[in-house]
């Protein structure tokens, strides 16, 4: 078990390499220098004077070097111009060069100025995570408990009434994807032209124009059920069919077993068997789809956060990319890729724990 | 917002039609895809014994709405010249977001007196929109779709059946493009700017010679005994994928057939490259299923060269659970292809495509919802057809 698990750190470590080099690779390309030169600089620059900033700021040179450095693993750059004065890297505004460190990349915790919130990237970064956190985390407590029930509700009894209607349930919402489901549910109850907020109004049962608000700004002050509603079913409902499939293909699987059976000829309840026997084996294979499932939570949390206008991670990844703020976009895409091979690393684990028959070598 | 005083005529004589009208003047105007379904429904169901897969389909009532949801839109792309009422990039008149069913101010190019479905914030016919945006997600995602296909069975095939350092190697490339934030990696690699860098063009020009070695190997390994046979399916195959290959990745097709705008083939590139390894890993999962079966055992000991068995053997008898999924990923391609559209990404802005057509209605959601919710729903039905279609598949194909 031990062996496996940092056999897999290994791994882990070796792929966030490459990908971070591969963002790093794509955001470096000249084109984006330039655009940055010319923004940082003055858009009126020649193009000699672009080559000249950018070797006055560190973007010259072997592109591995520049990564290197931006790891940490290489020294800063360090120029000194001819006014004589010395700047790199490594050495802010005010400090004196002297002073300054040899390496300043993430290793050290250095993850650079973001050209766009004019903030450290760790901060901005930690801000706009905490605000996705919560947004996750609602979107699991309401989308993992529903789609569990769904799925087991359906598998129990294959083939019957109950089943018909919430499979075909699961698969109308795994085929609605967030961009769409999201302006059905704004049109439906955050618009005071369509929908039941005019209906509501005029029975005089709402005290503000809508009953949700299509927005979800102010929720990153204040959570309420009205402004973080929509942007949570949103996202909760393209999951829900996934996993309400997975769970009902498994719980078929299981009440076809011979123990199952063995348990209803004993003359143990329906009830009862469900809750009892088949459940527990019944959850294994939704627990490794629900932890996968976080990678594309992340997609449905970037497509919400900019139609609701909720600045977590996902917009401040988009407004990154717009604004070719390269160092912020560096720092998203590390936190993007851990977080999706920690969930992997995790639904493997958890998947050994849950199935004993499962020995990792 | 000022009312809309009609200058002249005829438009004062015109109602606005009502809902009920809007929906009758729509089915009329499907006519072609009526008729084209009537014509596939009797055909299918009166020889559906003798086709197949295809026609198990219609034992199964999920999966007959399923293929009559898909066929709907697949007419209304291939008829969209007749379905269409305006030109879908015309602007018509003046005012913004015109309701649906409002009547079209008297104008030079009018052959049609109402917006069906209103007008966007162009005054475009959101209607028209609708059906020219089913001509573009219904080329490019199936498209697409069988390009990611070809590239993970070509590479699926012997990662499973060899095994080793080669499926190591593979596997740890397919891993790594799959740990890589969908949406990222669209916003890296589908910019104008990246454009001139040629990596869309590089990328391309891997990712499309994949396919012509499949179907050059397809016909090698089987046909090497007989040279004849041999010569005129690969030559045929070679002469016809270098030809396409040169008109779509370096657009550079002499004679002028093959090609496809940078734009374009910035995001199909893309739309491959998140797909493919999903499909390799689905791929390499059954072929080392299948190569532990006796007829694999069999071929091995008959002297049966290695891509032989691959593309001979295992392949057709992998082809149910591919099937299913290939009409999934079509379904998860178009949800992918609005996801760009949404965010703007690799589009003209005035392109009909789905996606951006939300992403330009949403703005003003809560006051004018139609352009936006139009498209939205289209997406949505079409999406859906493909879910069923491959959910009655799976259920027919399961019963043998």
């Amino acid at each position: 078990m031990l062996a496996f698990v940092i056999r897999r750190l290994g791994v882990m470590l070796v792929t966030a390499l490459v990908l971070t080099f591969v963002v790093f690779f794509l955001t470096n390309l000249p084109p984006n220098l330039e655009k940055l030169a010319r923004s940082e600089g003055s858009v009126r620059m020649t193009d000699a004077a672009v080559v000249s900033w950018l070797d006055e700021h560190g973007h010259s040179g072997s592109v591995f070097f520049r990564y290197a450095e931006w790891l940490g693993a290489a020294p800063g750059w360090v120029i000194t111009d001819e006014k004589g004065v010395t700047r790199g890297r490594c050495i802010g505004q005010r400090d004196d060069p002297a002073l300054a460190p040899k390496y300043c990349g993430i290793f050290q915790g250095n993850w650079g100025i973001s050209t766009v919130f004019k903030k450290t990237v760790l901060f901005s970064l930690g801000k706009s995570m905490a605000a996705t956190g919560w947004l996750m985390l609602a979107v699991m407590l309401v989308m993992v408990p529903v789609a569990l029930v769904i799925g087991v509700l359906a598998g129990m009894r294959e083939g019957s009434r109950t089943d018909r209607v919430l499979s075909t349930f699961s698969i109308a919402t795994s085929a609605t994807p967030e961009y769409v489901s999201g302006v059905i549910l704004v049109v439906l109850l955050a618009s005071p032209a369509t929908g039941l907020s005019p209906v509501l109004a005029e029975w005089g049962w709402l005290s503000g124009k809508t009953l949700f608000m299509g927005t979800a700004t102010s929720a990153m002050d204040n959570i309420t059920f009205w402004n973080f509603g929509l942007p949570v079913a949103t996202i909760a409902l393209y999951g829900v069919g996934y996993i309400a499939r997975m769970t009902r293909a498994s719980m078929t699987e299981v009440m076809t077993q011979q123990y199952i059976r063995t348990a209803r000829l004993k003359g143990v309840g329906f009830r009862q068997v469900v809750l009892r026997h088949a459940l527990r084996n019944a959850m294994i294979a939704p627990f490794t789809v629900i932890m996968l499932q976080f990678p594309y939570l992340l997609n449905g949390v970037v497509i919400v956060e900019t139609l609701f206008n909720y600045k977590g991670f996902g917009w401040m990844l988009v407004t990154a990319a717009g604004n070719n703020d390269i160092e912020m976009l560096l720092g998203a895409s590390v936190v993007a890729v851990i977080f999706v091979l920690v969930t992997q690393l995790i639904s493997d684990i958890g998947y050994v724990f849950l199935n004993p028959r499962i020995r990792l070598g | 917002m000022s009312f809309l005083t009609p200058e002249s005529g005829w438009a004062d004589m015109i109602e606005p039609l009502s809902w009920a009208a809007i929906f009758g003047m729509m089915a009329k105007q499907f006519w072609p895809v009526w008729v084209a379904l009537v014509v596939t429904f009797v055909l299918s169901f009166r020889f559906k014994r003798r086709l197949g897969l295809y026609g198990k389909l219609f034992d199964s009532p999920v999966g007959i709405i399923g293929f009559a949801l898909v066929m709907f839109w697949v007419f209304t792309a291939l008829f969209a010249n007749m379905i269409m009422t305006f030109d879908p990039l015309a602007q018509l008149g003046s005012v913004k977001n015109p309701l649906p069913g409002a009547v079209v101010p008297e104008g030079a190019e009018v052959q049609y007196k109402w917006f069906l479905l209103g007008g966007d914030h162009l005054a475009r016919d959101v209607f028209s929109r609708m059906v020219m945006g089913a001509r573009q997600v219904l080329i490019i995602a199936p498209a697409a779709t069988t390009f990611a296909f070809l590239v993970g069975i070509t590479l699926g095939l012997p990662a499973g059946y060899i095994g080793g350092r080669l499926d190591t190697a593979l596997s740890f490339l397919a891993n790594l493009v799959l740990a890589f934030p969908v949406i990222l990696l669209f916003y890296l690699l589908v910019t104008p700017e990246i454009r001139n860098t040629g990596i869309p063009v590089a990328l391309a020009a891997i990712l499309f010679l994949i396919p012509i070695a499949f179907f050059a190997i397809l016909f090698q390994s089987r046909f090497h005994t007989n040279p004849k046979k041999r010569n005129l399916y690969v030559g045929i195959t070679l002469v016809l994928g270098l030809w396409a290959y040169s008109g779509l990745a370096f657009n550079a097709d002499p004679l002028g057939v093959w090609g496809m705008e940078p734009n374009l083939l910035n995001v199909f590139v893309s739309v491959v490259f998140v797909n493919a390894p999903t499909v390799f890993r689905i791929v390499r999962g059954i072929v080392m299923d299948i190569k532990s079966r006796d007829y694999v055992a069999a071929g091995q000991t008959r002297g049966e060269k290695a891509w032989y068995i691959m593309l001979w053997e295992i392949l057709p008898n992998a082809r149910g659970p591919l099937i299913v999924d290939y009409c999934l990923r079509i379904g998860y391609t178009t949800i992918l292809l609005g996801t760009l559209g949404f965010f703007g990404l690799g589009v003209t802005p005035e392109s009909p495509d789905w996606g951006s057509t939300i992403n330009a209605g949403r703005k003003l959601l809560s006051m004018v919802p139609h352009p936006a919710v139009v498209p939205a729903l289209a997406l949505m039905s079409l999406v859906l057809g493909l879910n069923l279609l491959a959910d009655g598949l799976r259920e027919e194909s399961l019963k043998d």
